[in-house]
């Protein structure tokens, strides 16, 4: 499959995953101004879906749009990270997921404002803005929550212990990626380490919260090999879609 | 809306019978003056007035969740967006209504603990259920249409608070409204499915959207003392006749079918004559025997209670800032 469309699709599957994820909050978070976050945050991130997906379907040339994409594809046709489909879990787990995408998803946006092709640059460029507030964000509620209570600090970080191994996917590189790399079109995942750990590094030492010790991690999004629960997720989304096809809404 | 058979604290005094204070209130209140937090007012004033915000706010947010259980199937991405955006509206709303409560002194937290104690309400069509895409075009079309019906209105309400948190909320309101009657348009156009959705989520959620203007007014106690302060400004018969005769063409441009054989213009009252809703059913569901009712507060408790060691932290986190120097940030 063409370099280009696979970087759209790992972006917008990603985007639409967490966003997806994110929305399951609406009228359950723990204070209101949290419902109106969570959901603000959801929003720009279907939106940047909209963006990717949509420009998918335009470099495939097979007439799908982004609606097609996201509502006609089965698990195995998804390229989103694994980080994002893992489940919500407690207000913690939700934040410490987001904040672990977020600063790899502001540097990758970052260097894809620079990308040789144009349309992906006028993607980043929009998207990059509102990432860089949703990494202030989750940066702040991770610091907040880490150094609040003892109990807090404990969820914390067990959050951060169980979604540690599906964080290392984000730098590990395939064919695809050498060749966008060489295109100039995106950059060598493992290049945004270093812009990563430092977010990281900052952001835990002032939440009190200890980076997990252990290198393993799962891989597969990229490939299409998914965790279980990307099935479900696709079954509730995909819904109306699959049980009503050909219907406008 | 949303704040239904609200009791007005107090019967309503002659003038004979009001202390000089209170009769320079409603002189006040007579040349459509605003109050404002700092001005006196009768206890009776302000006690229900928080009753019938603290009501309003609920509404939103208990309102959050039979919408809320379509966002993760919105049929496209653009759908959910939108849903998405009224959802986080809804939410923003009851953050302006609590904080219109607020200035009556009374905390937020302890609004929500009476929500979830029991002692007070939200509206009574937040307890139906969404079975279908079609009931979010409906709600959006009927329940945003029949609040926005009683909202306007209450953007001159008497208070100052509520009246200004009123402007901002009809403004997002008929947004809104427009939002649900496009999704009813596409259904009500759409395949013989869609269709068949379309005019069954009108059949649910017609009678309900007729009850959310309260009892009719000979059995509405409530309205004689909230009328004179100007915390209500039309009857419940009033507004529902209004309703009823604003959506009735729209139906009808849908191509539905509004579910009360009993529904014909009436050239003489220049109105639609209709069928009252069911008053029985209305006041179980009030008594919490609405279908949704254990659901909603089940959902909104466990909100709260799961999110109790956020907030610690979170208010925990902000005196171990306050209590560093100052230097040291």
């Amino acid at each position: 499959m063409a370099p280009l469309f696979e970087l759209c699709l790992r972006m917008g599957d990603s985007t639409l995953i967490l966003g997806q994820r994110l929305s399951e909050w609406c009228g359950h978070a723990p204070v209101l101004e949290e419902d109106i976050a969570l959901a603000n945050v959801a929003l720009d991130l279907i939106g940047q879906t909209q963006m990717w997906l949509g420009l998918a379907g335009e470099v495939e040339g097979q007439g799908r749009d982004a609606d097609a994409l996201a509502f006609r594809r089965d698990a195995g046709a998804f390229r989103n990270l694994l980080l994002v489909e893992r489940p919500n879990g407690d207000f913690g787990h939700t934040i410490m997921r987001q904040f672990l995408f977020d600063a790899w998803h502001l540097p990758m946006l970052r260097a894809l404002a620079g990308s040789s092709e144009p349309r992906v640059a006028a993607i980043a460029q929009k998207a990059e803005r509102e990432v860089a507030y949703h990494l202030e964000r989750s940066a702040g509620l991770v610091i907040r929550l880490g150094d609040g209570t003892g109990e807090s600090r404990a969820r914390m970080q067990a959050a951060l212990d169980a979604l540690w191994p599906w964080a290392g996917e984000m730098f590990a590189g395939d064919g695809v990626d050498a060749a966008l790399a060489a295109g100039e079109i995106a950059p060598d995942p493992a290049r945004l380490r270093p812009a990563w750990d430092g977010t990281v590094d900052a952001v835990l030492a002032e939440a009190t919260l200890a980076r997990p010790a252990g290198s393993f991690f799962h891989r597969g999004g990229r490939a299409g090999r998914h965790t279980e629960h990307l099935g479900h997720l696709l079954a509730e989304m995909q819904f109306l879609q699959r049980a009503y096809p050909g219907a406008a809404w | 809306m949303y704040a239904q058979m609200v009791r007005s604290t107090g019967t309503l005094k002659s003038r004979a019978e009001m202390t000089p204070e209170e009769a320079a209130f409603q002189d006040r209140i007579d040349r459509g003056e605003r109050i404002e937090p700092q001005d006196w007012m009768p206890e009776g004033y302000r006690r229900t007035l928080i009753r019938q915000i603290g009501q309003h706010a609920h509404s939103e947010v208990v309102g959050q969740l039979p919408e809320g259980n379509w966002i993760t199937r919105a049929p496209t991405l653009e759908r959910k967006a939108i849903l998405i955006a009224k959802v986080q509206d809804e939410a923003g709303h009851g953050l302006y209504l609590y904080a219109a409560a607020e200035t009556l002194g009374v905390s937020r937290d302890a609004l929500i603990e009476d929500l979830l104690a029991g002692r007070m309400k939200y509206s009574s069509i937040f307890n139906y259920p969404t079975l279908t895409w079609a009931d979010i075009g409906a709600i959006g079309w009927l329940v945003d249409g029949a609040a926005i019906m009683n909202q306007v209105p209450l953007q001159r309400t008497s208070y100052g608070p509520y009246a200004r948190a009123m402007v901002r909320i009809c403004k997002e309101e008929s947004f809104h409204q427009r939002q649900g009657y496009a999704i009813m348009m596409k259904m009500a156009r759409g395949t013989p499915e869609q269709r068949e959705m379309a005019q069954d989520a009108l059949n649910r959620f017609w009678f309900p959207a007729l009850m959310m203007f309260g009892p009719s007014d000979r059995d509405s106690v409530h309205s004689a003392q909230s009328m004179a302060w100007r915390i209500k400004i039309n009857s419940n018969d009033e507004l529902r006749q209004k309703f009823v005769d604003q959506t009735v063409p729209q139906a009808e441009f849908l191509g539905l079918t509004i579910p009360d054989p009993e529904l014909r213009w009436n050239e003489a009252k220049g109105g639609y004559d209709f069928s009252e809703p069911d008053w029985a059913e209305f006041h179980e569901v009030l008594r919490g025997n609405g279908p949704c009712n254990a659901d909603r507060m089940a959902a909104r408790r466990k909100a709260w209670d799961e999110g109790a060691w956020v907030r610690e932290a979170l208010a925990a986190h902000a005196a171990k800032r306050a209590a560093r120097p100052v230097a040291a940030e």
